[in-house]
């Protein structure tokens, strides 16, 4: 992953001053899961978008200014819930243990 | 149409895995998916290339639809059963198409790709070889397929079902947070069009909510079901998968997709725009 930040995805051609970027990685017992499901939840709780996780088991949502809720979907896990707090200009990180 | 008719379990495809008969197809909104791993014997379709005409916007014709599916081995008495990514979007929209040009045995897998994968079911690289076949196809079934002209005269007096995520339909958003900008010049909905988006239709694990679940699920947001109903989105994919809810597994008689959706309605000079959480007047 050339360009890699150090424990995360690249943001080359990110600009992040303009967005609100909710990212993170998705790890079993410390190992990264590379075939979970990760859905962003509004604040009312409904749908607003679900990436896989990459190889490396991160994920990404360019999401908005607020409060989201991170559900986290894997085989052989019930599934886990991470509030998370996004705003533009920062890049919120979310490390989800299953 | 029933839910016994037109949709699939995960376990009765792996039973089916090698019935000849059964043709399982992948349609993912991530075209690579397939080439990652998929269900054994699956073939590919990508709905941007395969599914589109590359110079209009519009969908391939009967003779390329017929040219495609005899090139990749579907033969007009299989059971096609469909699946894919992003909890079947597009794997509905193949389904919707599919129906369009009048194939006959057609069937959803209940929860896609997403479903299998978190069952920890097989997926291989291996590419299947399916013999040409001589597919014919049918006219197009326009009492499925709604234009721009027909969204603008249901104003009012169908139900409009408008199935993007509240920010998009209030017009906050002009497309979802991680998909390709194809954008709208203007942002907001069809007045009058009730917001029910697709998500609520489906658990978590991409699976579809029971009959009765979904029947008060749209009785809740008002859709009159002794009224025609066009469903809407952004490209008409999700639509898809709201239509094969109302149409396939509830039975609704007078069901049609507008694949034109938010990106052809946004940018139409003159026609009526609403903003906001409500449907607004006609």
């Amino acid at each position: 992953m050339c360009g890699a930040t150090e424990g995360g995805l690249s943001l080359d051609g990110v600009d992040v001053k303009k967005e609100a970027i909710v990212q993170g990685q998705v790890l079993r017992d410390g190992e990264p899961v590379p075939n979970a499901y990760v859905r962003l939840l509004d604040r009312t709780g409904e749908f607003t978008a679900e990436v896989p996780t990459s190889a490396s088991g991160h994920f990404r949502f360019f999401a908005g200014n607020g409060e989201w809720t991170l559900r986290t979907l894997a085989p052989k896990a019930e599934p886990v819930d991470r509030r998370v707090h996004a705003e533009v200009g920062r890049v919120a990180e979310v490390v989800v243990a299953i | 149409m029933s839910r016994e008719t037109s949709l699939v379990t995960a376990q009765w495809v792996e039973e089916h895995l090698d019935d000849p008969k059964v043709v399982l197809i992948e349609v993912d909104e991530d075209t690579t998916a397939y080439d990652k791993g998929h269900l054994r014997g699956a073939i590919k379709l990508d709905w941007t290339t395969d599914l589109q005409d590359q110079v209009r916007r519009d969908f391939v014709n009967k003779q390329q639809f017929e040219a495609l599916l005899s090139e990749r081995g579907v033969a007009n008495d299989d059971t096609v059963v469909l699946y894919g990514g992003n909890n079947n979007w597009f794997a509905a929209y193949a389904y919707w198409y599919f129906k369009l040009y009048g194939h006959q045995d057609l069937k959803l897998l209940d929860g896609g790709r997403k479903k299998w994968e978190l069952d920890s079911r097989e997926l291989t690289e291996e590419l299947p070889n399916r013999a040409k076949t001589s597919y014919t196809a049918q006219e197009q079934d326009l009492s499925i397929r709604a234009f721009r002209d027909e969204a603008i005269a249901a104003i009012g007096v169908q139900n409009l079902v408008d199935v993007r995520s509240p920010d998009e339909y209030a017009g906050r958003l002009l497309a979802p947070a991680h998909l390709p900008q194809e954008q709208a010049q203007r942002a907001g909905h069809v007045p009058t069009s009730i917001n029910v988006p697709w998500s609520k239709a489906a658990n978590d694990d991409g699976t579809f909510k029971s009959d009765e679940d979904l029947k008060a699920l749209y009785a809740a947001a008002g859709l009159d079901d002794s009224k025609e109903t066009i469903a809407l989105c952004r490209i008409g994919e999700r639509s898809s998968h709201t239509w094969f809810v109302l149409k396939e597994l509830l039975g609704h008689q007078s069901v049609k997709n507008y694949d034109g959706s938010w990106t052809e309605y946004g940018s139409l000079v003159g026609v009526p725009v609403a903003i906001g959480d409500e449907p607004g007047e006609a």
